[in-house]
């Protein structure tokens, strides 16, 4: 009888280090699956950032690199300039992409360049320990605001999607949700739809994942897909904010 | 083969392309901005790419992506911005991949000056990255020098799997000399089975990394990287003896310095003051084999230097002892004048009498 | 159409005890295994009344450690 659901080949096998419920297995999962569907995987070439995606290199079944925190897009720009016709991508926290990296994406954004970004947004440094990333909510407890996030002292959280939306070099800007099958579903959608606009040479193209961190956000892994779903979704909406058939009056 | 009047900036840039190289990622800073501008002519030419990025730190990490997908790759910059690209260059170091840097160094420290200055040598020599490692650093004092060494840094940069630096300043970057591109040097260089090509399907990935989490492997790694230094300071170090045979007091000076020094040893000599030089042409791996050649009448040393005074500590350490060392500096982008170093000269010698 | 039906599989010693596939079943069947620990020291995630299942997959697409395989059996 045919198999309904298997580890796919996109993925070494290797086990996770990852904290039990952090969905960036889940993520690792839909990029793999994506690459595999595409057989792009002999054909891709990854780049690992700095922070709780660290060891991606030893899950990926592909070439990898492993960059510097935060330049994994001017890196994947040095691939790609070199093997154009390679399928380029780059999975970032939001501590490696929203913070130390902000130059590097808007200005890979800006150049249009053909790469694919897998942006992890979890409202916390989870490998250093919990600390306040650029995306971490008002109000919310992390080592580096232990009374939480007081906007007049660190200003609020950044919404990246919307930010790279106005940018013209940026063909395709989706932000999904991993929180319930459904929602894991769209963000494979997604993934899949920024990976076809790079095959296309439409240009730049991120998918923002909302992701959770149980461990650093101190709930069990069913209440923080839950926090995600309702603290998170309202502040950072889902939705598709750019994509190459778009007319120019719908952008953002 | 030949001769173009070039300007060194320029002729640095064709001889990158001429040396194969077919990646650029640069950005503005002066005194380099000739090469990227050149780059941006050129590369596309030579059926290369040129790319402004949007700063050093990304320039660098673009290298050290082209560089993991197996090209040959270049950067330049000047002072400051080779200060920015220092994490960079160690994470290339650390994951093994070649390219070549170019510093056309100006005065400092911080913003400094746009003038020539050597004030950068601690920082190319000792690594200025975190970690420890080394990269091959040739320092040229003439623009047909500079041409050579710059399209042979990739055969040994993709020969060591290490960058190479050329270590120039504002005098080397900007003035005009005849130059010939000759054919490079060719080493026995193994394919790059390790680049990121994309996997096809056929073999294991490849992985460009330098992140060793356990610290067995990562000194094991260390071992590795330190056997390769051995080997560079054993086979590529390079310095040139200029009239030390009969020298009472030997000059050390690299670069635009030893231009000068060269002169001002012309001028002692028509006094009957017998000077000579080491010069330098890698300032790592540092010459000291140069300085056991030095015969008996050698009364003292001098290192001139447009800085404080940095390669002086690796004249001291090569004298060991034998000899004093001296040292002469203009800093900031002052060039010492040739009567200056004449000066310094004889009275180093009645010190020392 | 008849109902589909389905068989799960789970990779155990995988397993980190997160309980997320507990909670995405339609027919609620999959659940924490109280009695054995696997090598992780977890309490591993599976299914008891297998008859039931539908081989929708929620619980393997909401597994962060490719820990499920679903098959069709009708």
């Amino acid at each position: 009888m045919p198999t309904v659901f298997e580890p796919t080949k996109g993925l070494t096998g290797v086990e996770f280090h990852y904290c039990p419920g952090c969905t960036h297995g889940v993520i690792h999962r839909l990029v793999a699956e994506v690459l595999e569907e595409m057989e792009e995987l002999g054909n891709s070439i990854g780049v690992a950032p700095v922070g709780c995606a660290v060891l991606a290199y030893k899950y990926f079944n592909c070439d990898m690199h492993e960059a510097a925190h935060g330049r994994a897009p001017a890196m994947a720009t040095g691939v790609k300039r070199v093997l154009p016709d390679r399928m380029v991508f780059s999975y970032q926290g939001d501590g490696d992409l929203a913070s130390i990296g902000t130059a590097e994406i808007v200005h890979a954004a800006g150049r249009g360049e053909n790469i694919t970004v897998i942006f992890v947004n979890n409202a916390i440094y989870g490998m250093t320990g919990g600390q306040m990333a650029p995306t971490t909510m008002v109000g919310q407890r992390t080592t580096t605001s232990p009374l939480g996030r007081d906007p007049r002292q660190v200003g609020y959280p950044l919404r990246i999607s919307e930010l790279l939306a106005t940018i013209d070099g940026a063909a395709f800007v989706e932000r999904v949700s991993v929180h319930n099958p459904a929602n894991i579903r769209k963000a494979k959608k997604a993934i899949r739809n920024a990976f076809d606009c790079q095959k296309q040479r439409s240009g730049f193209s991120l998918v923002e994942v909302l992701s959770n961190c149980p461990t650093n956000w101190g709930m069990s892994p069913l209440e923080s897909l839950d926090w995600v779903k309702e603290t998170m979704i309202p502040y950072y909406p889902l939705g598709n904010f750019r994509r190459p058939e778009m007319e120019e009056s719908e952008h953002a | 083969m030949e001769k173009v009047l070039m300007k060194g900036n320029e002729a640095i840039a064709q001889a990158a392309i001429h040396g194969g190289c077919r990646y650029f990622f640069g950005y503005p800073i002066t005194p380099q901005n000739e090469i990227p501008e050149y780059m941006s002519r050129e590369m596309p030419k030579a059926g290369g790419v040129f790319l402004q990025a949007e700063s050093e730190v990304a320039a660098i990490n673009m290298v050290y992506g082209a560089a993991g997908a197996g090209a040959r790759v270049m950067t330049s910059s000047s002072s400051p911005g080779i200060a920015l690209k220092q994490e960079g260059i160690s994470y290339i170091v650390g994951s093994e991949v070649p390219c070549v840097i170019v510093n056309i160094s100006r005065g400092g420290p911080g913003l400094g000056g746009i003038q020539p200055a050597q004030s950068d040598y601690n920082q190319s020599t000792r690594g200025g990255g975190n970690g420890d490692y080394n990269i091959i650093v040739f320092a040229p004092a003439n623009i047909q020098e500079a041409v050579d060494l710059t399209a042979e840094a990739f055969e040994i940069a993709d020969f060591y799997r290490n960058p190479v630096m050329i270590l120039g300043d504002g005098m080397i970057g900007q003035m005009m000399e005849p130059v010939v591109f000759h054919e490079t040097p060719k080493r026995e260089l193994e394919p790059k089975t390790w680049a990121t090509t994309g996997t096809g399907g056929k073999r294991a990935p490849n992985i460009i990394n330098s992140l060793h989490l356990d610290p067995a492997n990562l000194e094991k790694h260390n071992l590795h990287l330190q056997q390769k230094y051995a080997r560079m300071r054993a086979e590529e170090t390079r310095y040139e003896l200029y009239q030390v045979d009969d020298a009472e007091l030997v000059f050390v000076a690299y670069g635009t310095a030893s231009r000068i020094v060269r002169n001002a040893i012309i001028q002692l000599r028509e006094t009957g003051v017998k000077a000579g030089m080491i010069r330098p042409i890698s300032v790592w791996p540092f010459p000291q084999a140069a300085f056991d050649q030095l015969g008996s009448q050698v009364r003292a040393l001098m290192s001139v230097e447009l800085s404080c005074g940095q390669m002086v500590d690796d004249v001291r350490i090569a004298a060991a002892g034998r000899w004093p060392v001296g040292f002469y500096g203009r800093s900031g982008g002052m060039i010492p004048a040739q009567h200056e170093i004449v000066d310094a000269c004889r009275s180093m010698l009645e010190e020392v009498a | 159409m008849a109902k589909a039906r389905g068989a799960v599989y789970f990779e155990t010693d995988r397993c980190k005890g997160c309980e997320l596939c507990t909670a995405v079943c339609p027919v609620d069947i999959v659940v924490m295994d109280r009695k054995s620990i696997n090598r992780k020291g977890y309490n591993p995630a599976t299914v008891t009344e297998m008859d039931k299942c539908i081989a929708c997959a929620n619980c393997a697409t909401v597994c962060p450690d490719l820990v499920i395989r679903v098959e069709r059996v009708a």
